[in-house]
């Protein structure tokens, strides 16, 4: 493994205070290298989704510390200035649903991203259809969210994850609502992204389908996480 | 970077069109009712105007004669064309009262008569139809307005009168349009009783023996003739001399002829914020109303239409997309709706404003200070839905 995308050390969260407080996360360790796939997986309850906002910025740790690529994040309760910023330019999320802009078209949902971070639209919009095209949905590039198949509006998700070529790409439950042969393709592009752009991708999910997939997992049990290795299984490109 | 309002709006069109009508027909009344008001103010100025006084002298201690009656001497104008500075003064009768228009399926149309001494201040300054009044009786000059039409007969009181032409803007300061007629037509219209009460009024004063005395021959006669005849007007018109103002010829009216004499600037005053003060308020009040009630619409429409995207909205906020972005695109909608409300508003306002009974006068200056209103109505509606829109947490878009 050369490097890392994201290194999580000793991560801790607790949830209020005193006699009431929750510890949701005990201790998280976690490095997943440049163009890695991994699995996150764990009982509901276990801590995954409270781990997902912390990687995500979104929640601050109450201890610990987080990397990504050389910049430090957090780091036993310092954090950096701009979190909206940072998920902007250096995160990117594939959720359990697409939840693609309705009213923006398939090239713009993309190419908001990179405008957000003050690219010139023409530049954005070329960003966009260069991913649409590596994701074998070049052809929908000017329909609605709402004219796309399930399959086409996760792929365009994924799309739009890739836009601002963010170190780690974190995917809630990305294969939910997919039956096996479309959670298998999810797994496939996201496999093939990651290499392709050289991002980590960190995969939350429950999904027996595509646990076999993974090459490492991480278990999170009572907020603390053991790594495993998975099976690896072979999936094509 | 592209216009998430301005999609969103081309997104759901429909819905934002049809509200921006309903929101349009609203703001249309509001601009109506400011139109009613200053077609008032105008009626007021161009009664004053078309009057062509430059003083009006009524009866002491009234506001007369469009506020409140006031009753003269018809002699009165002759004293007053002696005085300093007067160039000319001519009497004007005044009377308020329903007509019967349109021959068989007659209407009541409601007339202001005006009595008035043709090439005297009090004729009406222009003609659009038919000439002037030539003879001294049953002619008659009429508003546009009343519907008559020349040739046609007008029935006052005890007379019929014939329109022999038609002019335009000539209302009373209650709307009313005007019927021109002779002045002693319309001092036996207003002052003249029926047949019955004549001969009543003249057994009654026979009875009287301090009015009928045996020894005072043509007593009787000389006094039945005068309740028959009416000596009266409501006001004399004045034209002042040109350089002088009109205070220095009213002063001395007021002073030596112990009558009121009111000068064009007074009258405006007496019509503008005496007489029809009341119903500025009252559209005042409206205004207020109808102003709270788009606000609230515009409000519960922008924040409904927030709340239906909270998904989206805690998507663009995961994905880094700034609060004044956020805060940008839902006041850019309610300024939106806001510019389509005022358009469908003001294209209203102009296509029924002529079907209104009474003159409504829609002024540039109104409809640019009720854009501005608008504008501000919708800012300060969008408030709520920003507010409710930066609460969103952006976690909401990650399961669990």
């Amino acid at each position: 493994m050369d490097g890392f995308g994201i290194r999580i050390e000793n991560m801790r969260k607790r949830y209020g205070e005193g006699d009431t407080a929750v510890d949701a996360l005990k201790e998280v360790n976690m490095t997943v290298a440049p163009g890695e796939v991994v699995g996150l997986i764990g009982p509901s309850g276990s801590g995954k989704t409270t781990l997902l906002k912390c990687l995500g910025a979104v929640i601050e740790p109450t201890a610990g510390r987080m990397t990504l690529g050389d910049e430090v994040i957090y780091d036993d309760g310092w954090k950096i200035d701009d979190l909206k910023a940072l998920r902007r330019d250096r995160i990117g999320f594939v959720f359990q649903a697409p939840y693609l802009i309705p009213f923006l078209d398939v090239t713009d949902n993309i190419a908001l991203l990179p405008m957000l971070a003050g690219q010139p639209n023409a530049a954005s919009r070329s960003r966009a259809k260069e991913l649409l095209e590596a994701l074998d949905v070049g052809h929908r590039a000017r329909a609605q969210p709402s004219q796309l198949s399930g399959g086409e509006q996760q792929r365009v998700a994924i799309a739009r994850a890739l836009a601002n070529q963010p170190p780690v790409i974190l995917a809630d439950e990305p294969t939910a609502p997919l039956d096996s042969e479309r959670a298998l393709a999810v797994i496939r592009i996201l496999n093939r992204m990651a290499r392709q752009y050289n991002t980590a991708v960190i995969v939350v999910t429950h999904d027996e389908k595509i646990i076999p997939t993974f090459k490492r997992i991480y278990h999170i049990r009572d907020g603390v996480t053991h790594e495993e290795a998975g099976e690896g299984r072979e999936i094509g490109d | 970077m592209i216009s998430l309002a301005g999609r969103d709006i081309l997104h759901s069109w429909g819905k934002f069109v049809f509200t921006g009508v309903g929101l349009g027909l609203l703001i249309g009344a509001t601009l109506t009712m400011a139109g009613v008001y200053r077609g008032m103010v105008d009626d007021a100025k161009v009664l004053l105007s078309n009057s062509g006084a430059d003083i009006w002298v009524v009866q002491k201690d009234t506001l007369g004669p469009y506020a409140e009656p006031s009753s003269l001497r018809d002699d009165v104008y002759r004293a007053i064309r002696g005085m300093p500075g007067v160039a000319r003064a001519a009497n004007v009768t005044y009377l308020t009262m329903q007509v019967k228009q349109g021959g068989e399926n007659a209407s009541d149309v409601r007339v202001m008569v005006v009595g008035f001494e043709p090439g005297q201040p009090g004729e009406p300054g222009y003609l659009v139809a038919g000439r002037r009044i030539t003879r001294s009786h049953y002619e008659a000059v009429a508003d546009v307005r009343t519907g008559f039409e020349l040739g046609e007969r007008i029935r006052i009181r005890r007379q019929d009168y014939t329109v022999v032409g038609l002019t335009r803007r000539m209302v009373s300061s209650g709307g009313d349009p005007m019927v021109f007629i002779p002045l002693k037509d319309a001092q036996e219209a207003q002052f003249l009783k029926d047949n019955d009460a004549i001969v009543n009024e003249r057994a009654r004063t026979a009875a009287n023996p301090g009015l009928n005395r045996p020894g005072v021959p043509g007593l009787l006669e000389a006094i039945q003739a005068s309740q028959t005849t009416s000596r009266s007007v409501n006001a004399v018109l004045v034209q002042t001399q040109a350089g002088l103002s009109h205070e220095e010829v009213a002063e001395p009216i007021r002073r030596w002829k112990h009558l009121q004499a009111y000068t064009r600037a007074q009258m405006e005053e007496i019509l503008v914020a005496k007489l029809i003060a009341t119903s500025a308020k009252q559209i005042g009040m409206f205004l207020a109303i109808l102003a709270v009630v788009s606000a609230a619409i515009v409000a519960f429409i922008i924040y409904t239409m927030t709340l239906g995207k909270i998904r989206e909205i805690a998507v663009l906020k995961l994905i880094g997309t700034r609060s004044r972005t956020i805060a940008g695109m839902i006041l850019q909608q309610a300024l939106g709706l806001g510019f389509i409300g005022f358009v469908v508003g003001k294209i209203s306002a102009a296509l029924w404003a002529p079907f209104f009974p009474k003159y409504v006068l829609l002024e540039p200056g109104d409809a640019l200070r009720g854009f501005i209103a608008v504008m501000i109505i919708c800012t300060i509606a969008s408030t709520l839905a920003i507010r409710a829109a930066l609460k969103v947490d952006p976690a909401t878009a990650i399961g669990g």
